[in-house]
């Protein structure tokens, strides 16, 4: 029986109330991107600027649920500063972790050798983890990780990930 | 101190079986029979006796239990025309649902009767059935479309209703908000749009299941609804209309059963409602539904009208006395006129976050826009979340929401 603690890990709430990474940048040439949950109104706008491989800046703006605010929020503190390829290998771990069945999650079925790795890459993100007992706000934490996808495509980098 | 009411909520809960489920070993408190109704078992009932004892197709009876399949569906025609208030049942078309109901008019009316520059009149209360299929005929015809505003109550505001109505040649309007709860005057819009000229269309889908309807009282030319706010299946709605206008209408979709003959070159179409009843119909949703308005009249639309009054005066006192400006509830204050729909905003806890940890106690509500945008926009708002009663909820439901309220509150306290 998933209970509200199990989604709402402290440190999303913490995202939720302190967002990291508010606000705009100056387009162009930063990439703006956007993002619509149209069930819910959630909303992500997302502000990227590039120099050359690397995520030089990046910032976001919208409203929704604590889970979509909150996952975009901690994705942005996930890969500014990285890599584009970086960045890629991040949204493959967090795609990996949404994609897994909740059963995946009791703790009878302890977690395989190699995702413990994966889960060290995304740091607060692991948090997020619990959302795959809600299957309904799936969409919402991906939001801003699908916005980014879009935001990587505008940029022109083609060979990007298949949406989250 | 509880009012004495006119129904036994506690047998009426008895009778609907999926009201004695548990969600997280809890009863589950269903609040969004705004999206669609629980069934009694009478209804779940009808179905499976037609199907086992009479499934045949109906309108071809040459053995036994096709005659009575076709006598069991045209019953329930004449069941739910009794229901709304009209003797003649061939003003009842059966449809998919009210959607498709708007749809059929918008198609077999409006491309007739509308041309480019004509207006449709609308209201900024309306569901998206009662938008869309308008844009979509202001686009292939250049019909234009206008709206009634709202008051900040979010009731109808009429004060320039002459001048909205000026080259109006249809009103098309809800008798019930499923955000507000407003309940709009039809009569007297209906007279309105009538003294210039325009024809009235009425979607019913959230008063019908709650108020005793009388078409001709109404005064509309178009009335749609669905049966699975009623008690009955999806699957199944209801457009009536006055038979002269239908008689007038060519078909909607074209295929079996509405034809009364086809040749290599063309086709005679059938009577009324025949006409616009296309293929095999949702026989057992026909069915069902004719059973839902049984099972109605049995309890009593004016009791049920009367026990939504008690209970929404109930939430309305006890959530406010409980939460005060901390939880806005969008609508008229008072029951005057006012349906049993709550949309709530709490503090600035979004709908989504709000109806997690109503799930987490069994309470189901809807977070969204409930297929109202512009309305939602009008009221400055995203996403409410909206609890709506019925005749299965009483006031330990409304206790329940509340105390799921108060935890949402303290979960999300910054």
């Amino acid at each position: 029986m998933a209970g509200l603690e199990d989604l709402y890990r402290e440190i999303i709430l913490d995202h939720y109330r302190n967002p990291r990474n508010r606000g705009e940048l100056e387009s162009p040439p930063a990439v703006v991107a956007e993002g619509f949950n149209p069930l819910c109104g959630d909303e992500v706008k997302l502000w990227l600027l590039l120099e050359g491989e690397v995520i030089a800046d990046i910032k976001i703006g919208g409203q929704g649920c604590s889970i979509s605010q909150s996952s975009a929020s901690m994705m942005t503190t996930a890969v500014k500063g990285k890599t584009i390829e970086e960045a890629r290998q991040i949204i493959n771990s967090f795609k990996h972790m949404m994609s897994i069945h909740e059963s995946g999650l009791d703790e009878e079925h302890s977690q395989s050798i190699d995702d413990q790795p994966v889960e060290a890459e995304l740091g607060d993100l692991a948090a997020l983890r619990g959302v795959v007992k809600f299957p309904v706000r799936i969409k919402c934490a991906t939001l801003g990780w699908n916005t980014f996808n879009q935001a990587l495509k505008d940029a022109g980098n083609d060979d990007q990930v298949s949406p989250v | 101190m509880k009012k004495e009411n006119f129904l036994n909520i506690t047998k009426i809960k008895q009778e609907f079986p999926l009201l004695k489920r548990t969600i997280n070993s809890k009863p589950i408190v269903y609040l969004d029979s705004g999206a669609t109704s629980q069934k009694p078992q009478f209804v779940l009932d009808a179905m499976t006796d037609y199907y086992e004892e009479i499934n045949a197709n109906v309108h071809r009876g040459a053995y036994q239990i096709a005659e009575q399949a076709t006598t069991a569906s045209e019953n329930a025609r004449k069941s739910i025309a009794r229901f709304i208030g009209t003797t003649n049942e061939h003003e009842v078309i059966f449809t998919k649902n009210a959607t498709e109901a708007i749809n059929l008019v918008a198609h077999s009316w409006g491309r007739i009767n509308l041309a480019e520059g004509d207006v449709v009149l609308l209201s900024l209360l309306e569901h998206h059935a009662n938008i869309v299929p308008w844009h979509q005929l202001a686009t292939e015809r250049g019909v234009k479309l206008r709206w009634i505003p709202i008051t900040p109550e979010g009731r109808l505001d009429l004060t320039n209703l002459d001048q909205l109505l000026e080259g109006v040649r249809l009103l098309a309007v809800t008798a019930a908000s499923n955000v507000t709860g407003d309940m709009p005057d039809i009569p007297y819009l209906a007279e309105a749009a009538h003294a210039v000229g325009a024809l009235c269309l009425v979607d019913g889908s959230q008063y019908v299941p709650h108020r005793a309807t009388d078409v001709s009282k109404l005064n509309c030319d178009f009335f749609a609804f669905t049966g699975h706010k009623m008690c009955g299946p999806t699957g199944v709605g209801v457009l009536w209309g006055r038979h002269e206008i239908l008689d007038a209408m060519p078909p909607f979709l074209g295929g079996g059963e509405m034809i009364l003959d086809v040749r290599l070159d063309g086709f005679t179409p059938n009577e009324v409602p025949w006409r616009f009843e296309a293929g095999t119909p949702p026989i057992a949703e026909i069915i069902g539904l004719g059973a839902a308005v049984e099972y109605l009249e049995a309890v009593g639309m004016t009791a049920i009208r009367e026990h939504e009054i008690d209970l929404t005066n109930y939430a309305l006192r006890t959530l406010t006395e409980r939460f005060g400006s901390d939880l806005i509830i969008h609508g008229p204050p008072d029951t005057t006129n006012r349906g049993g729909i709550l949309s709530m905003c709490l503090k600035d806890i979004h709908a989504h976050d709000l109806s997690q940890v109503l799930d987490q106690n069994g309470v189901c509500v809807r977070a969204g826009h409930h297929c109202a945008r512009p309305l939602l926009r009008e009221l400055g708002v995203t996403a409410t979340s909206r609890a709506s009663l019925y005749l299965y909820n009483d006031e330990s439901d409304v206790d329940t929401l509340s105390d799921a309220l108060y935890e949402a509150s303290s979960f999300f306290n910054f």
